[in-house]
């Protein structure tokens, strides 16, 4: 039995020297397993007396555990180490770029055009789209522009034949939505509008969002209020706005709204009014009954003043490098 | 209109600076466009008179000149051809200062010009920014006063305001509608000019008959007989024309001129000797001739109203003159015209003859139906006083039928109120439109009948007259509310896809949104589209914009092109919008289709370069992708086939016709290699295009039960022929796995060693699954082997 203390000090040593997991498994079955030198001695206290066996069985455990703990020690050593090289060995650059597809971008035209649909969708307003290619009754007749009359030069107007033509608005939707629906109605028209126009600060494609509302009761006060607070929303500025009367056969009255630049200019952003009598005579809308409001803006200008932009043409050259500075 | 601030203040003078005359009028609706002074900052030049003009020793081109500045005599070196002893001329003496562009003055001093001393210069009108006019110096009136300060004598310390006038204000369209409307602003008098009646000196009167008393129901004339054709117009009227941006022509134009800028009213002189019989204002004969003032030929249409005498039309009625009837240098017998034409006779006529006048101008937009006995009164006294000769009576043919009928228009009160969401006193109400110069008249308690005069043709019904409160009430003064209304929900179909969404899930997948021109040349739409004949504009901007797109590609395309001219290889763009099919409709309504559709196109590597990515470049399979991923938003990816099919701008081998239940509602392909390299493009290019309303309308999601029991998958390698599609195989598999074969993946397609030339070999991994039980292997064999009979039977598909 003086063998016990040598078995655990050569196993303890065996244990040190194991320099892997697998060595030290071999070490933990070379001493401890079935057939392990520790386990062999339990098997030789059958041979002894009755009264030595539980002090020796005793003496055989209590090596035995003390081989376990070393054994566990140096595992959870080993296990750790090992760990660490790989973790080591693992280490990337993580400042290198992703891996896979890069994120495309909305077009800054759709873009303003979405957040101005969203703000009028958030009052109750429905989108309302229509025909880009009109009759001249849509596009003019309704809305109180009669053939020769001086407001259709201010419409520069692409024509197919005397009657067909690219809308050079999109109050055709308004009108096409008052003749299938009566009162209430709160609509925006989004889309591209056409003016046969071409240079610095005029394309003869652009795109607007004109609004409608009409309801019993709906005043001048109205108007200003909706379209003081969408400014102010839109360009997310206590801005200051003025409204300044104009001209449009489809209103009465009829204003021009501008807002004040940094630099103390007012700048003329959006076109509106009280819609005319007589448009809604030719809907069908009684205009004792009824009354209400449109406007129209150039989702462009919006667009140039909202991010900067410097020149109009940019936005249908379609180059990558402006496109992509919108997400 | 352009107008001097001025002659304004001849009229109304309100105690208010340039700028809040201007801010005052922008904000009643007579926008200022722009201010801008009559002439340069300078000081220092008086008026000088050469006394004598001597050749320069020492150069061709000088004079050397002796100049009367009224007190002594001074010798200036002049380069300008017509300086002359005699001349009136704009003289800058030592120390003067002349504007520059820079802004920085230039100060005149003593001078040496080859060897000749000058004491100061003789100026052009450039050189002192009155005008353009640099063509030699400056001509003064011969009684100019000598010695006067020239900014004095000029009235220059002025300013041109120019006023962007709406169509519907054409009575301010004259100095006294201006000053009218800065009277009703400002509460201030207006001295307006009325032109006193000239008695007849003579009893000589020429003929008018109005065949067309509809379209000109007032034509006013008068004779003035022996005027002297050497007279110039004074100083003060060349300024007020030109300040209003006139030229100056003759004294007989420029008086015409003139009264139409003062009072509103377009005028025409006739040289009487010139006109035979008498004057008849009637239709022109469609294709009948006239030459016009500016020389133009012109083949009249039956729309146009004319003026004409015995030998035919000599004026575009309201719009210009005619050449033969014109005065010019040896006229001294004159007729003067002063007409009513209404707005609907004149308006789009100038126009549709690529003319614009402005006398046109004001008939197009209306003019005060009674102002043209004053009007010729007028012309008459500054006539006589510049130019002598003796007038006859006036002659006035008016049919009372057709003239407009003073309006009377009533006015409610509560609808001010709530139009304009205030209180608005009744005093208030009359105060304001009585101001404006409207007759006021209570008709009961609540209501006013208001009498319109005639040169405020643009009020006739109530809601002129409430506009006009708001006005002059200040729009910015009106309160401000927001609108309350009660919302009933919208109808909100959920299986209907967004466009948003779909636009998002391009540019998920590193898609760019384009947005290129509707309009596009019909050579390259040709070359896109063999199947519609595009629609064509009937006065395009130009030929690059002159069809309407019957597809998204060509712009796509072109914007493609660009971006790879400016070092872009890899682009991923899409865009939707509408494309315009020509139909065979009956009515005008349904000639063209338009429709909205989404089309993509990507061109370049497959990844976006980086340090691991792939190099390889992007084939149909890449953008045939990007597209399934939109069918799947609507979950009806069933719905949906992929057909073999041409297309003229694709590549007849990689070209499909998407189907939905059997319909043709896109493309997908490979640009056609000719098509790319005739356009100048590099690399393969994949595009799509599909119908936008097919794509969003999608199929609600169900519920499908979960299995509890385990699925079972069976790989099959097959064999077959290259021209056996993936779709034929995948349909019958479909059809012989039975009810509970819940998936099909290809996973491999293999050409190469081991299997023969013209064939392939597809790899097939299938999925059974039963939902209330597991299913044995005798079922799974079963359908296994149903599916590769039926395969070899029917495609010759072996198994590998």
């Amino acid at each position: 039995m003086e063998n016990i203390q040598t078995l655990l000090a050569e196993g303890e040593a065996a244990v040190a020297q194991a320099t892997s997991v697998q060595e030290l498994d071999q070490v933990r079955v070379d001493y401890l397993g079935k057939k392990g030198q520790l386990t062999a001695l339990m098997k030789g206290l059958g041979k002894l007396s009755a009264e030595e066996r539980p002090a020796a069985g005793a003496r055989i455990n209590e090596a035995k555990q003390a081989l376990q703990d070393k054994l566990s020690a140096r595992k959870y050593d080993l296990e750790t180490a090992a760990l660490a090289e790989r973790l080591a060995a693992e280490k990337i650059d993580v400042t290198l770029p992703g891996r896979g597809e890069e994120l495309g971008g909305l077009h800054p035209v759709t873009r303003t055009m979405q957040r101005i649909e969203q703000f009028f969708a958030g009052i109750g307003y429905s989108v309302e789209e229509g025909p880009e290619i009109e009759d001249d009754y849509h596009n003019f007749e309704a809305l109180n522009i009669p053939a020769h009359h001086p407001a259709r030069a201010m419409h520069d107007t692409f024509y197919f034949n005397a009657n067909t033509l690219l809308r050079t608005h999109t109050s055709g939707v308004q009108v096409r939505t008052m003749e299938k629906q009566q009162p209430p109605i709160r609509i925006v028209c989004p889309g591209r509008v056409y003016r046969c126009d071409y240079d610095q600060t005029h394309s003869p494609m652009f795109h607007q969002v004109e609004g409608l509302l009409v309801d019993k009761e709906i005043s001048f006060a109205d108007l200003k209020g909706t379209l003081e607070q969408f400014l102010r929303e839109f360009f997310e500025e206590d801005l200051e706005v003025r409204f300044r009367p104009s001209y449009f056969p489809f209103t009465e009255p009829s204003i021009e709204v501008d807002i004040k630049r940094q630099d103390g200019k007012w700048m003329e952003v959006l076109g509106c009014g009280v819609v005319h009598p007589k448009v809604f005579e030719s809907v069908g809308i009684d205009p004792e009954e009824y009354t209400g409001f449109a406007f129209g803006m150039g989702v462009e200008r919006l667009a140039m003043l909202r991010y900067g932009v410097n020149d109009l043409r940019l936005f249908f050259e379609n180059d990558l490098r402006f496109l992509g500075q919108f997400r | 209109m352009k107008f001097s601030e001025k002659w304004l203040r001849e009229l109304v003078n309100p105690a208010i600076s340039t700028q809040e005359l201007v801010d005052q009028v922008t904000m009643a609706g007579l926008e200022v466009d722009e201010v801008e002074a009559v002439a340069g900052d300078f000081g220092g030049v008086i008026v000088g008179e050469i006394l004598k003009a001597e050749q320069h020793p020492n150069a061709d081109k000088l004079q050397v000149c002796t100049v009367s500045n009224g007190s002594e005599k001074i010798q200036v070196v002049c380069g300008a051809p017509n300086a002359r002893a005699g001349l009136k001329t704009a003289f800058a003496t030592v120390g003067a200062e002349l504007p520059t562009p820079d802004g920085k003055p230039f100060k005149i001093k003593k001078a040496k010009l080859r060897q000749v001393e000058s004491f100061g210069m003789l100026c052009a009108a450039s050189e002192l920014s009155i005008s353009e006019d640099a063509d030699g110096i400056m001509e003064l009136a011969a009684d100019a006063p000598v010695g006067m300060c020239l900014r004095e004598y000029m009235g220059l310390d002025d300013r041109v305001i120019d006023v962007d006038l709406t169509p519907n204000r054409g009575d301010c369209l004259s100095i006294r509608g201006l000053a009218r409307e800065v009277g009703v602003l400002n509460k201030a008098p207006v001295e307006f000019v009325e032109a006193g009646e000239t008695a007849p000196q003579i009893d000589d009167t020429f003929g008018v008959e109005l065949e067309a008393s509809e379209q000109c129901p007032r034509y006013v004339g008068r004779v003035i007989r022996g005027i002297d054709p050497k007279a110039t117009t004074p100083l003060w009227m060349v300024e007020k024309l030109r300040r209003s941006g006139v030229r100056s022509i003759d004294p007989v134009v420029d008086v015409t001129n003139f009264v139409l800028l003062e009072q509103g009213q377009p005028m025409h002189a006739f040289d009487l000797d010139k006109l035979s019989g008498k004057i008849l204002v009637r239709m022109a004969q469609q294709d009948e001739d006239l030459k016009l003032l500016d020389g133009s030929d012109i083949k009249l249409n039956a729309d146009t109203l004319v003026i004409a005498d015995d030998n035919g039309a000599v004026a575009m009625a309201g719009i210009m003159g005619g050449d033969s009837t014109a005065c010019t240098e040896k006229t001294t017998n004159i007729f003067l015209e002063a007409a009513f034409f209404t707005q609907l006779a004149i308006a789009g006529r100038a126009r549709s003859y690529g003319l614009h006048t402005d006398s046109s101008h004001r008939f197009e937009r209306g003019v005060d139906w009674q102002r043209q006995v004053n009007a010729v009164e007028r012309a008459t006294e500054l006539l006589l006083d510049i130019v002598g000769g003796e007038a006859g009576p006036v002659t006035e043919v008016a049919c009372e039928a057709d003239l407009p009928k003073p309006a009377q228009v009533t006015l409610r009160h509560r609808k001010v109120n709530s139009m304009l969401a205030f209180e608005m006193l009744a005093e208030e109400i009359e105060e304001i439109l009585t101001r404006l110069g409207l007759g006021v008249e209570k008709a009961g308690d609540d209501e006013w009948i208001v009498s319109v005069p005639s040169y405020r043709f643009d009020i006739s019904i109530e809601v002129d007259l409430i506009e006009e409160l708001a006005r002059v009430y200040g729009y910015n003064n009106l309160p401000v509310r927001v609108p309350t209304a009660s919302l009933p929900f919208k109808a909100d179909r959920e299986s209907e896809v967004s466009i948003d969404r779909i636009r998002r899930n391009m540019i998920g997948r590193g898609y760019q949104e384009a947005i290129t021109y509707s309009f596009i040349e019909a050579g390259l739409a040709k070359k896109f589209d063999d199947q519609y004949e595009a629609v064509a504009l009937a006065n395009p901007i130009s030929a690059e914009m002159a069809v309407m797109r019957t597809t998204l590609w060509p712009g796509l395309v072109k914007a493609a092109l660009y971006n790879q001219n400016r070092q872009q290889t890899r682009i991923r763009l899409f865009e939707t919008g509408q494309r315009f099919l020509p139909q065979t409709g009956e009515a005008e309504s349904d000639q063209i289709k338009q429709q909205n559709v989404i089309a993509g196109l990507i061109t370049g590597r497959r990844q976006p370069e980086g340090w691991s990515a792939d190099a390889s470049t992007v084939d149909f399979y890449d953008i045939k992708a990007d597209l399934e991923s939109l069918l799947a938003l609507s979950s009806a990816t069933d719905q949906y086939r992929f057909v073999p099919a041409e297309h003229v701008a694709l590549h007849p081998g990689q070209t499909a016709a998407i189907e939905r239940n059997g319909e043709v509602v896109g493309y997908i392909g490979a640009l056609h290699p000719s098509l790319s390299k005739d356009l100048g493009l590099n690399g393969d290019l994949f595009l799509f295009e599909l119908c936008l309303d097919t794509l969003r309308d999608g199929v609600l999601a169900v519920f499908n039960e979960l299995s509890k029991f385990p699925e079972s998958r069976r790989d099959i390698a097959l064999v077959m022929d290259e021209a056996v599609s993936f779709e034929q195989i995948r349909s019958i598999v479909v059809e012989q796995g039975g009810e509970f074969l819940q998936d099909v993946t290809l996973f491999d397609v293999y050409r190469g060693k081991g299997i023969e030339q013209g064939q392939k070999s597809l790899a097939l991994g299938l999925t059974w699954q039963h939902p209330a039980r597991t299913l044995n292997d005798e079922e799974i064999n079963g359908a296994v082997d149903a599916i590769l009979s039926t395969l070899a039977d029917g495609l010759g598909a072996t198994q590998r």
